[in-house]
């Protein structure tokens, strides 16, 4: 571990990076969009890796979370009152109740089990959007709204207008959302998922109720996925059910592993990493999944402790 | 009424066979590697396309035969190549190798095989009705369903009967006493998963003289196997036969009431089994932790 000075430049580097992104995407060949997407799933995959790496529970099903928090801001924009604040509060306690009520249900499985169920419940919702014509807009998705201008009272922001506004508006959530969970980990709570990780039988021993904190979790990372879920259907004014799909659970899951599971910055990365290659493969060859379905291979079979857990071993050694 | 509701009966008790078979396979794989095959559906695609590949020269019957085979090569291939090197670490980490090479999988069928549905003949004799009466018992339904008995009664048969099936079990419950007792678990692990990609290659075949052939074909076959391992009760094969029967039959009866809950009715049915009884239908106790 690096601590100090050390830490404090590498947090200031990632700010930097993170504050100009959209100022320098378009000279390496992307986008404003682009920059507000890798900060948006990067939020998702912290948030799948709050549950992943540091209480180690297996969760491949957080795609479920993240697409009920956009259908929660779509549909609370085409619905209810063209807001864009509640419409992200919406979409947050869509989520967040929706994990609350499935992680009940699966606390007490671990491991390849655990995983397992969590991917089976994922589909739940799928099914559910892809199914509700009448409410959800079936495969179609949920079209004909958008997101509204944030009137602050003294100040209006065209966050629709202008991507940029709508980009520091993101990273301002993420920045949130980030420093929460930084602070639940170092609060005793944190301690306890960490202990649970690393132990769960002692941690059972001294007394904690093991099921309890998973549960708190899970409960947790699906909030924040529903957030990152909200922001990505703002971001295209649009959301159908290939967000609650399964597959995009998987790709949460790569994010973290290849940034590196074990540090609190690597899902981000992992997720910069993965949405530029999605991007540019996509953008050259139809055969895109399988050079997705190749990256997957490759990263498993040679970088298993991700981007940031190499270099830390580097450093260390 | 009743027509109707025989019909969905007996299409969901299909559609359950369907489910078992290939739940059946990556249960198999799942109790002996602790390896989620994420690509089962990818390898019951490539069966399926397979015996169309083969069907102009050896015909429908020598497809049926040797296209599943075929299939299982390839699996014992990929298991020694690539699955083998992750055993032991965590579960994550063969999870989402196989997620990869499902995405390869049904990438490649799509690029050999083009993105639209092909027609999969079948013989004439087995199409037609067998009463006018009850339309829909074609014969080729009747002939799946046998199939598909067989080809479970076969494999229990190998499990319990055969040295190959005997040590499969033994290594379920205690792999390292397997081991210690001189058996070759590499080995061991790779011919199971050969067995576990077998089935799906056989259902990927009887899947396509039903459905057509579609590169999507296994994916979306894959979420109501794994809802039939946890409905049936994790470790337990006659478990899982039961679970995706009765997921199945459960769609099938959902579709005549409420056609639009054909799917999440199966979640529903797990979520109520993991409420009353996390460890499922037939589940062994302690197999969860």
């Amino acid at each position: 571990m690096t601590f100090g000075r050390d830490k404090l430049a590498w947090n200031a580097v990632l700010w930097i990076v993170l504050l100009t992104m959209p100022y320098w995407m378009g000279a390496i060949g992307g986008y404003t969009e682009l920059a507000s997407r890798v900060v948006i799933l990067g939020l998702a995959a912290m948030s799948l890796n709050f549950l992943l790496g540091f209480t180690g529970v297996l969760s491949f099903g957080h795609a479920a979370y993240f697409g009920l928090g956009a259908y929660g801001a779509a549909m609370s924009l085409k619905f209810f009152a063209p807001s864009t604040a509640l419409a992200i509060v919406v979409g947050i306690v869509v989520g967040t109740l929706a994990a609350a009520a499935i992680g009940a249900l699966i606390v007490k499985l671990r491991g390849v089990y655990f995983a397992m169920v969590t991917i089976a419940f994922g589909q739940v919702f799928y099914f559910i959007t892809f199914r509700w014509n009448s409410v959800t807009g079936g495969d179609d998705g949920v079209t004909g709204w958008h997101r509204a201008p944030l009137r602050l009272g003294f100040a209006t922001i065209d966050i629709l207008g202008n991507d940029k506004a709508f980009y520091y508006l993101v990273l301002l959530l993420f920045a949130v959302a980030a420093g929460i969970m930084a602070m639940l980990l170092r609060s005793p709570l944190g301690r306890t998922l960490i202990a649970i990780r690393e132990n769960e039988r002692r941690a059972r021993f001294l007394g904690i109720p093991v099921e309890r904190h998973i549960w708190i979790s899970f409960v947790i990372s699906g909030g924040f996925a529903a957030l990152a879920g909200t922001l990505y259907a703002l971001l295209s004014n649009f959301t159908d059910p290939r967000s609650l799909h399964w597959t995009l659970s998987g790709n949460f899951v790569i994010m973290a592993v290849l940034g590196g599971m074990r540090s609190f910055w690597g899902p981000l990365i992992g997720a910069a990493i993965f949405v530029v290659l999605q991007d540019y493969v996509s953008s050259h060859t139809e055969n895109w999944m399988s050079f997705i379905g190749l990256f997957f291979v490759l990263v498993v079979t040679f970088f298993p402790r991700g981007v940031l857990g190499i270099i830390k071993r580097r450093v260390a050694s | 009424m009743t027509q109707l509701l025989l019909f969905n009966v007996f299409n969901g008790l299909i559609v359950g066979a369907f489910y078992a078979l290939m739940a059946l396979g990556l249960s198999l794989i799942l109790n002996l590697s602790g390896v989620i095959n994420f690509a089962h559906g990818g390898f019951l695609a490539i069966g399926a396309y397979l015996a169309y590949a083969l069907m102009p020269t050896i015909g429908f019957w020598g497809a049926l035969i040797v296209a599943p085979f075929l299939t299982a090569l390839l699996g014992l291939v990929v298991e020694r190549v690539l699955i083998r090197r992750l055993y032991g670490r965590d579960p994550l980490y063969s999870l989402l190798l196989t997620f990869g090479l499902a995405y390869i999988l049904e990438d490649g069928t799509r690029y050999i095989w083009g993105a639209q549905s092909l027609p999969f003949p079948i013989p004439a004799w087995l199409t037609t009705p067998l009463s006018s009466e009850f339309f829909f018992l074609t014969g080729y339904r009747l002939f799946m369903v046998l199939l598909v008995a067989i080809a479970v009664g076969g494999l229990f048969l190998i499990l319990n009967r055969t040295r190959l099936g005997i040590r499969i079990r033994a290594g379920t419950l205690d792999l390292e006493t397997v081991s210690v007792l001189g058996v070759n678990i590499g080995v061991l692990r790779n011919l199971n998963f050969g067995l576990g990609i077998y089935l799906a290659g056989l259902a990927g075949v009887l899947a396509a003289g039903m459905l057509g052939l579609q590169p999507t074909i296994g994916t979306s076959l894959i979420m109501p196997s794994f809802v039939a391992i946890i409905v049936g009760g994790l470790g337990s094969l006659p478990g899982t036969l039961l679970g995706g029967l009765l997921i199945g039959v459960a769609s099938g009866v959902t579709t005549v009431f409420f056609p639009s809950a054909t799917e999440a009715v199966m979640y529903v049915m797990m979520g109520l089994v993991l409420l009353v009884r996390p460890r499922g239908l037939l589940g062994e106790e302690g197999r969860t932790q």
